[in-house]
Parts: C-alpha cells; structure tokens; sequence
C-alpha cells in the first residue's frame, strides 16, 4: 500500500540497522514515549533486529492505560445508570475496573456503543433526546482536538443531554516527571509522532536543555521507528542534545494550529492522576468553567463518592514509567493475560503489557514442556528466574 | 443474488400479501404458518426429500463415514455487498462439511423470525437461500420457523445443519498436521469482515469492498484429486490467525508464515490501517487454509488457481516442530512475532 509499504520496506531496514550498527560504540537506552509505537516495535520484530547495545523502554504513552483507575470507576458507575447512553473508544471496554470492565455493564443491560469519533456521539444525543448520553473523553492531545470539538459543537446545537467525562493527559509533563525521578535511567526519548502532528515539538525544547537528553520526533512504521533511533544514537555518540524531527512528513515545529486553537477553547491545564504512576503536575486537561455543562462529573456528583480498589499485582505503573519491562512482573501471563487483565497495560492495543503477551513470545518450545510464559519471557529479556 | 427481489414472483403470492410483515401468528402453527411454508419455504427449496413434509426426513445416504455439521448465523445487516444472511446460511454449512472433504448432500434451515419482519426481506433471503443451495449443490430437506416477539430478535436469525459424505480413503482433520507440510490459503484474507464493517459503521471506500461468501466444495475437490491434504479450514470468524492457531493447537505442531506472502487487497488492508485492525483477524466467508505434504504443494496450488475460488491462491508458510501450538510470522521488514488468537471482541484502537 502506498504511503506504508515504503515504511516496512525489509532492504531500507537492514541499511538503516547497519548504520546504527556502524556509529554505536556503547549502550544506549531510549525510551519510546507511545504505546503505538511500543506494539508497531514487537509487532514488527524491530526489537529483536536492533543493535544488542540498544535498550529500548517503553513509555507511559497509551493512553488507555494510564487513564486512572478513579476514572474508569465512574465510566462504569455511568454507564450503568439506566437514563445513560455511554459512548468510548473501543479500547476502554475491557479495562478493568476496581470490580468489572464495561463489558460486563453492557453484558448487564447498560447502552454502552463504540464510536469511532466523539462526533457520532453528538448524533446519538440527538436521536436520544429523552437520555443523556456520556462520552468518556480520554487520550493525549492526540484526540483532545476532536473530543474538545464535539463539545464546542454540542454548545453550538443547544445540545443539553451530551456530557463528557474528561481525563485527558499530556506528553511534556509525564517527560519531565520520568526525568525528575531518581529511579528512571533513561538516555534518549523517542517522542510520539501523532501527539506532535497536533502540538508540534516546540514544547520539548525547554526539557532537552534542562535534562541533557536528545529527543527524537518519531514516527510508527519501522522504518519511521528506524530513523528515530538512529537520530538519536547519533546525538547520544555526538555528546548533544536536541529535539530533532524524524517525523518530518506528518509534523512541523510548531504542530496544527487549528487544532491547538479547540484544545485552548474548551480546556484548561490541571494535576491529572496517572493510572500506575500517581499525580503529575499540570499533566492533564479539563473542561474550563465556560463548558461546565458538558462536565459529567457536575451533571452526577454522586460520582464523588467512589472508592478505588487496584489489583495488589499488577506492576504497570513501573512497565509505565520503564522501570521494568512486562515479563519481569510475575503475573505476566499467568494471572493476568489479555483475557483476564489485571491492569490495563495487558489490554489496551497500545499497552506494552499486551504487546508482548501477542507478539513477543516467539522462540520457545511448547507450552507444554516450558515454565510459564511471564517465565519464558523473563528468559528472554535476560531476567533469570532465582532472581525474581 | 442481493438483487431486491418482489414477493409478486411466487405461485400464489396471495395469503402471503395480506401479511406484509411477519406477525406472531406466523411461528403459531396454524394456517398462518402453513401457508408461510407451503407459498415460501417449498416453492423455493422444492426437492422430493422436502415434499416428504413428515416431522422427520428419511434419508438415504450413499456409501462412505458420513459428515455432520451445524452453525447459526446472526449477521447484521442481513444483506450487504457481496452477500446475504440467506447466502450464508447455507455456505457456511457446506463449508464446514468440505473441510472435512465430505460432499455436502442434506441440509435443514431453522428460522428465527422477529415479528415486524418485511415479508420481502424474508422472501429475498430464502430465494438467495434457494440458489446457494443449487450452487452448493446441496438440498435443505428439512425446516423449522419460529417467531419472536418485536425487539426480541435482529430481524432473522437462520440455523443449519448438513449431512456430507466423506469418500473412502479421505482423511483430513485438524489433528493431521505433520512437521515440514507447507500452509496454503486459497485467497486474499479480511475481505467479509471488511464489507460487513463498512456497511455497519457507514465507511465508504473508492473500491466496494464485497464479502467473500462462496462455496467451497468445488475447489476442495479439484484440491484432493491433486493430491493428498492433511488439513483444511475455512477462515471464518476469528480469521486467518485464529485458525492458524487452532491447527497448531489440535497437531501440536508449530506454524510458521511469512506475511508478506498473504493475499491482501489493498483496499481491505487501507481500511484495516484506518481503522486499527489486523487482516490476519478478519472474517473470511469464501476462504480456505490448507495444510498439505511438502511434495505435493505445488500441485495442490496449481489446481486451486484453476478454481474460481482458488485463483488467488499462494503458499504462505509452513508446519514446524519447533514452538508447538504457537503460530509465528516472518514480518515485513524481516523480524519475527508470535501471531496469538483475539482476546475476545476486535476492538479499534483509539488513535
């Protein structure tokens, strides 16, 4: 397919792998901000191809995963009221909840529909007069412009029966806090291509001069992935330390401005609670007081009065932030598998959990006569067992 | 055949005009329904077996094990390009049974009908249902309707079984793959999944996706006059990657493919992009995945690309004895993953 096919084109790879090969004189761990970008790595093998000095970690940039757990409660706690119709991204439906997912509330009787836009969500309130229709407005600032549309749009059409239940987090400030803690050893960022298509990458200067780490503007196509990380090992060798496009076709300095443009109208910075990690600061967006009546968590305040309850095992917060990698939990693929997930890490299309559990378990013999996949996998990545 | 079709076709379309929808009445087993089946289903699958119109058909069955199968179909919406709930029905079935290599023979048709039905929409699904069956070869000798309350049912939903005949000295099942056998699969993967999508969700595309929906006994047959076949199946729900697994699982044997062998259109792989899926998990309703001895590959494919329904056709990978139950694939820029089965529904991914 045009416009793809020369991204995972097999001869540009083996000539870009061999250049990296050729500069790189020490390890190097990079970072990839994007969930997306984490499965198009293991879905593509890249990781097994890459130079051995290579780490790669992967990021908190999946947005389904890192939505609060406090959140998704209260998408579950609305959809399940019987005047609601609740409207998602199809990824949020198996997260799971302190007690269940939102399946299971459609499995039990609640409207839960699937949109592929937060604009088919006005359509629905419009049909629906005599419910009031909910749209969980998750995502980095990669949807924030059309979730902020829909609402612009709902106040346009005198739309009173259209709320959204905002959780929206932002790139540069989850940046800054991994590089605020002691415990993340990272050299190199690759950011998320798709979230500086809409903001541009102007907002990362400030963090290369303060941390002295390159980052890298990246794509999602390997050989899009390829080209970020060669950027970035040579910047590593080189001793700089810049923000470098190698999303060049898709991102420009200073991003969509129309889109930013909608995000500034309807929303405004706040602390947003990470799922996994905690709070960080100024990380988030909500409705500003102009749209209140699109806020879904002033239309139901008994929404405050849920409590939270986290799975005791899952270590996503750590996969999250790149402190450990999914097989090192020892939950992996045993207690918790895309089936039965423990955390969202496991479920979402852009978890890293999840990523491995599908396409990362590639060389081992037979289930049968091996130890457990988490155990397999923590082979793999060099984790011997007595070290668990 | 999902040409709109006019119920003023039929021999004596009048007890049926005076019912334009399906009413309760119509699954009562009273004259209403008598006449449903005597002005609809028997002029439409009219066959000797059928006119028997006893609580049970008798059969007689030529010699050989015979094969016996059943599914339902709960598909929305009922007609879409390429196809039809009807179509399905009885491709499904009889697909099920050649993958066995058993000659589909008997077929029966249960209907679930939701009151407020158009009595047109079930007019056109039974003639579609009529001449798949004739294409398939196949005849529904037996019937059952019955009718739920509105808002209780998606309009039609169709159960069959089928009776096939596997010849002597034909076995193929899915606990039949050897290490070094070679995998085929008969066409380009994802296309129902995709028309059926499409149409649900309103995307329009420059090309028409149309469904994939055919049947498949001709072509198994062509295939085992080639040569010897160890396995098949139709890569129906779940697609390519699911039955892949599945094969590995009941061999206990590793599959290997290489993706850039699998027949893809470009259109369905645009829409996948667009819409965060994977081809390889696409429903397929007119497609076949072979597992056959390494010696007689080539010929098997030669045959099959003589076929209508083989034409397509390509060598995708092969059976190894290494990392049993595991389906794993070559990628496009050279690496390797593990190809796992869906965790439950296909869900689009968010940006």
């Amino acid at each position: 397919m045009k416009y793809l096919d020369e991204y995972r084109d097999a001869g540009l790879t083996r000539k870009l792998l061999a250049d990296a090969q050729n500069i790189i004189s020490r390890p190097w761990t990079l970072m990839e901000v994007c969930g997306g970008q984490t499965h198009s790595i293991i879905k593509s093998g890249l990781d097994q191809l890459l130079p051995p000095e290579i780490t790669l970690v992967h990021g908190p940039g999946c947005p389904v995963c890192v939505t609060p757990l406090e959140q998704v409660d209260k998408a579950i706690a609305l959809a399940s009221l019987p005047d609601v119709i609740f409207t998602s991204y199809g990824d949020m439906l198996r997260v799971p909840g302190s007690t269940r997912d939102l399946f299971a509330v459609k499995a039990a009787g609640g409207d839960v529909r699937i949109v592929y836009s937060p604009l088919d969500t006005l359509k629905i309130a419009r049909d629906n007069p005599g419910k009031t229709v909910v749209f969980f407005a998750i995502g980095f600032e990669t949807t924030a412009p059309a979730n902020a549309m829909a609402v612009v749009q709902a106040k346009a059409q005198g739309l009173t029966n259209f709320v959204v239940l905002a959780s929206h987090v932002t790139v540069p400030a989850a940046i800054a806090a991994l590089m605020d803690s002691p415990d993340v050893q990272v050299d190199g960022f690759l950011a998320a291509g798709h979230v500086c298509t809409v903001m541009g990458f102007w907002e990362y200067e400030p963090l290369v001069k303060k941390y002295n780490v390159p980052i890298v503007v990246t794509g999602f196509e390997p050989v899009d992935l390829l080209r970020g990380i060669l950027k970035c090992i040579r910047q590593l060798e080189a001793g700089t330390h810049t923000v470098e496009n190698a999303y060049e076709r898709s991102v420009s300095r200073m991003g969509n401005k129309p889109a930013q443009a909608v995000i500034q109208k309807v929303f405004e910075m706040t602390d947003r609670a990470w799922r996994g990690i905690g709070v960080i600061p100024m990380s988030g967006y909500r409705l500003r007081p102009e749209f209140a009546a699109f806020d879904a968590e002033l239309r139901f305040p008994e929404l405050q009065a849920i409590e939270t309850k986290e799975s005791p095992l899952c270590i996503s917060g750590l996969v999250l932030q790149g402190r450990r990698k999914p097989g090192e939990c020892p939950a992996f693929g045993t207690e918790c598998t895309p089936q039965m997930p423990l955390g969202a890490t496991m479920v979402s299309s852009e978890g890293a959990c999840a990523a491995y559990y599908r396409y990362g378990r590639y060389s081992f013999p037979s289930p049968r006569a091996a130890p457990t996949k988490g155990e397999r996998v923590m082979k793999r990545i060099g984790v011997r067992f007595d070290d668990r | 055949m999902t040409d709109k079709l006019s119920i003023l076709g039929w021999t004596c379309p009048r007890p049926l005009q005076n019912y334009p929808t399906i009413v309760m009445g119509h699954g009562a087993g009273g004259k209403m329904m008598a006449d449903l089946i005597e002005h609809l289903f028997a002029p439409a699958f009219d066959n000797e077996w059928l006119k028997q119109m006893g609580d049970a058909t008798a059969l007689k069955l030529p010699d050989g094990k015979a094969a016996f199968t059943t599914d339902s179909f709960v598909v929305s919406p009922l007609f879409f390009p390429g196809g039809n709930i009807g179509e399905l029905a009885v491709y499904g079935t009889v697909n099920d049974l050649a993958m066995r290599g058993a000659k589909p023979l008997f077929l029966s048709a249960g209907f679930i009908l939701e009151e407020g039905l158009p009595m047109e929409t079930l007019g056109n699904v039974v003639t579609a249902m009529a001449a798949a069956c004739d294409k398939a070869g196949a005849k529904i000798v037996t019937g059952d309707t019955k009718v739920v309350q509105r808002g209780h049912g998606d309009g039609l939903y169709i159960n069959t079984s089928g009776i096939g005949v596997i010849p002597a000295g034909v076995d193929i099942g899915p606990a039949n793959a050897c290490s070094g056998d070679a995998l085929l699969v008969s066409g380009t993967m994802g296309d129902h999944g995709i028309s059926i999508m499409s149409v649900r969700e309103g995307l329009t595309f420059e090309t028409e996706i149309k469904s994939d929906s055919a049947p498949l006994y001709g072509l198994v047959e062509k295939m085992m006059l080639a040569g010897k076949i160890h396995c098949l199946r139709d890569a129906t729900r779940g697609g390519l990657a699911t039955v892949l697994n599945e094969l590995a699982g009941s061999s206990n044997v590793g599959i290997e493919f290489d993706e850039r062998k699998v027949p893809i259109r470009p259109e369905v792989n645009a829409a996948c992009e667009m819409l965060g899926l994977d081809p390889l998990y696409i429903a397929n309703e007119g497609k076949l995945v072979a597992i056959v001895p390494e010696d007689s590959a080539e010929e098997i494919l030669s045959a099959m690309h003589e076929h209508e329904f083989g034409m397509d056709a390509a060598i995708i990978g092969r059976v190894v004895s290494e990392h049993r139950s595991l389906v794993t694939a070559k990628t496009s820029i050279g690496g390797m993953r593990v190809v796992d089965v869906p965790a439950g529904e296909l869900l689009p991914r968010i940006c």
